[in-house]
């Protein structure tokens, strides 16, 4: 075995006997690095060297002049874009249709949540939890494709439901009105991650003293009142931390539900800034004005990200990062 | 339990039965009537009264698809990228997650930094198009499985469990010798099965899941994958609706089924696997993710 003598610090040139052994120490974790620096590699390739790309934002791009060979163009691609009516539109609707998913989806996750909690029988709560969690897991094609199939008008559920009912005389388009379509995306991103949503909210729930809900029932609270007065304070830290963050996120929204759902009729309506930069791009051929629309969203995702962790430190202790 | 019950509150837990029994009913429906529709004849879909079970029982729906060449190799491609995917992404993702939890490591912090912030940075769709397309990973099988090997959320749920592992486990491992790769396979890994679950889970499903990857880079038949094919028979009707000639047209080629019999038994046949895993995994990623999400 070799032995690594200990030098005082003090007694040899510091920063060069310590960097040395920082190394000499760095390479008996040789396993330790074999371990994580290929894949830290791998997530800077996918995650950091995109960034570079963004160069090509500031050039008139041509993919195969590449980022080093296009000519600089300077700020007049975001010219263009901020010039752009449809910019506006498209901006509109992502936020729009992010935050009515936060919003229903944080209000209908508590809700759930503290109903689920009222639930005595374990089986029935454990079946309803089961069942809700399943839309979760299955593919935005599969829950777009319900969704098509039925408000179809050619033959689909909810039309064929509501003419039995006699409420409707002819098939509705529900797909082909555009101020319907934040609804229906709204709805279907509730129908899937509802369930899902509730797990941390439970986890808080179950995790609350059950002393204080025996306290309350000896002074005669019902379960509403024990609701009220213990549940929801007890959900409120942890409600408020996942408000705050997912602001950070509000510009982030997804658009494979957009993509799924959308179609010609409604464009101005459903599509979003990542869509509207898949068409320039491919659509268009002008990658330099998708590449800026990423920048601007990345920018911002970045800036409210920035914000939303330095109100979270100031309201408690709680950061993201 | 309480003996005296009152009024409102006995009024309140019926209420609240019958809302959750409603809202788990309108999640099931939809999936139990797409059965039904796929188990039933296609002229009879089309009158459009099936509800509950088929109305003329049928296998021909899935007949139609699985002799179809094109989508049963999309079927394969599918098992293939989730089977390699999940075991790559898993193996690599459970390595870096252990050199995490070691608090003697000394390239710990930086690596924690470059991880966390990448949760936030994001170069965008369109840089990251044009990177995948200059490491030539366009048209290629290895772009389902390369850019999506780490999943950093997954890092720090596994390092989240890990991290409270008794550290005596590892010290009697290190004092008979084992080296750090030993008491990753022998130590650690054993101990670890509720998390690793729940993160296999959580990547197969994606990978089973995604679509968006097959329709952005690889736009060749060969590579197409299941949630693609069924996205493009959805797209394909979608359109027929909005012009009606263009649905005679193929009303009158696919005489023997129908377009939405067939989305029908696609949705269903794509949906079946994670229906059947699901269960068996749920009491792991429970447990899982809330070790991952609460913290001390």
């Amino acid at each position: 075995m070799q032995q690594t003598v200990q030098i005082p610090p003090h007694t040899v040139k510091k920063t060069q006997t310590q960097r040395k052994s920082w190394i000499r120490r760095l390479g008996g974790q040789y396993q330790l690095v074999l371990l994580s620096i290929p894949f830290v590699l791998l997530v800077i390739l996918f995650n950091y060297v995109p960034l570079w790309g963004w160069l090509a934002a500031f050039q008139d791009y041509k993919p195969f002049k590449g980022v080093t060979g296009s000519e600089f163009v300077g700020l007049a691609n975001f010219k263009v874009l901020f010039a752009d009516p449809h910019f506006l539109v498209v901006l509109r609707n992502t936020l729009v249709m992010s935050g009515m998913s936060l919003v229903t989806g944080f209000v209908g996750a508590i809700t759930l949540a503290l109903f689920l909690n009222e639930i005595q029988v374990r089986w029935f709560k454990r079946i309803v939890q089961t069942v809700t969690y399943i839309p979760h897991f299955v593919s935005m094609v599969v829950i777009a494709n319900i969704v098509l199939m039925f408000l179809s008008p050619d033959g689909g559920f909810i039309n064929n439901l509501l003419m039995n009912l006699g409420w409707i005389d002819k098939p509705i388009y529900f797909m082909g009105k555009g101020e319907w379509f934040w609804v229906i995306h709204t709805i279907t991103g509730l129908w899937k991650e509802l369930g899902w949503s509730t797990i941390i909210y439970l986890a808080v729930l179950a995790g609350i003293n059950s002393e204080l809900y025996e306290a309350a029932a000896v002074d005669g609270a019902s379960r509403l009142r024990k609701m009220l007065h213990i549940s929801i304070p007890g959900l409120m830290p942890t409600a408020t931390l996942l408000l705050i963050m997912s602001v950070g996120s509000l510009i982030n929204t997804g658009y494979e539900s957009q993509m799924l759902l959308g179609n010609p009729l409604v464009i101005d309506y459903s599509e979003v800034l990542d869509l509207y930069a898949l068409s320039v791009s491919f659509g268009g051929g002008d990658y330099s004005v998708g590449v800026a629309l990423s920048m601007f969203k990345g920018f911002v995702s970045i800036m409210l990200v920035v914000i939303v962790n330095f109100i979270a430190r100031k309201l408690s202790d709680t950061r993201l990062f | 339990m309480n003996p005296r019950r009152s009024v409102p509150d006995v009024t309140f837990q019926l209420l609240n039965y019958v809302l959750l029994f409603i809202l788990g009913f309108a999640t099931l429906y939809p999936f139990w009537n797409l059965l039904a529709i796929s188990f039933n004849d296609s002229l009879d879909t089309m009158r459009g009264q099936v509800y509950f079970w088929p109305n003329e029982f049928t296998l021909n729906n899935y007949a139609i698809i699985f002799q179809n060449d094109s989508l049963l190799g999309a079927a394969l491609r599918s098992i293939a990228r989730t089977v390699i995917g999940t075991v790559l992404s898993v193996g690599c993702t459970t390595m870096l997650a252990y050199t995490l939890s070691r608090r003697e490591y000394l390239l710990r912090k930086p690596i924690n930094v470059i991880l966390v912030v990448s949760m936030y940075v994001n170069g965008g769709l369109i840089p990251i198009y044009m990177l995948i397309k200059d490491l030539g990973l366009t048209n290629t099988f290895a772009v389902y499985i390369i850019p999506g090997l780490i999943g950093v959320f997954n890092v720090i749920i596994m390092r989240s469990y890990f991290d409270q592992l008794p550290e005596a486990l590892v010290e009697s491992a290190r004092i008979d010798g084992a080296s750090d790769i030993g008491v990753l396979f022998r130590i650690i890994i054993p101990c670890s099965l509720p998390v690793l679950a729940t993160v296999t889970l959580f990547v197969a499903v994606g990978h089973w899941n995604s679509w968006f990857d097959n329709y952005l880079y690889n736009s060749k038949d060969s590579l197409s994958l299941l949630q693609y094919e069924l996205m493009k028979i959805m797209t394909k009707s979608t359109s027929e609706v909005t012009s009606n000639a263009q649905a005679a047209l193929n009303h009158e080629t696919l005489r023997q089924t129908s377009p939405q019999s067939i989305r029908a038994t696609m949705t269903i046949i794509v949906t079946f696997p994670i229906l059947f895993v699901y269960p068996f995994l749920q009491k792991y990623f429970i447990q899982g993710i809330t070790v991952g999400a609460v913290k001390e």
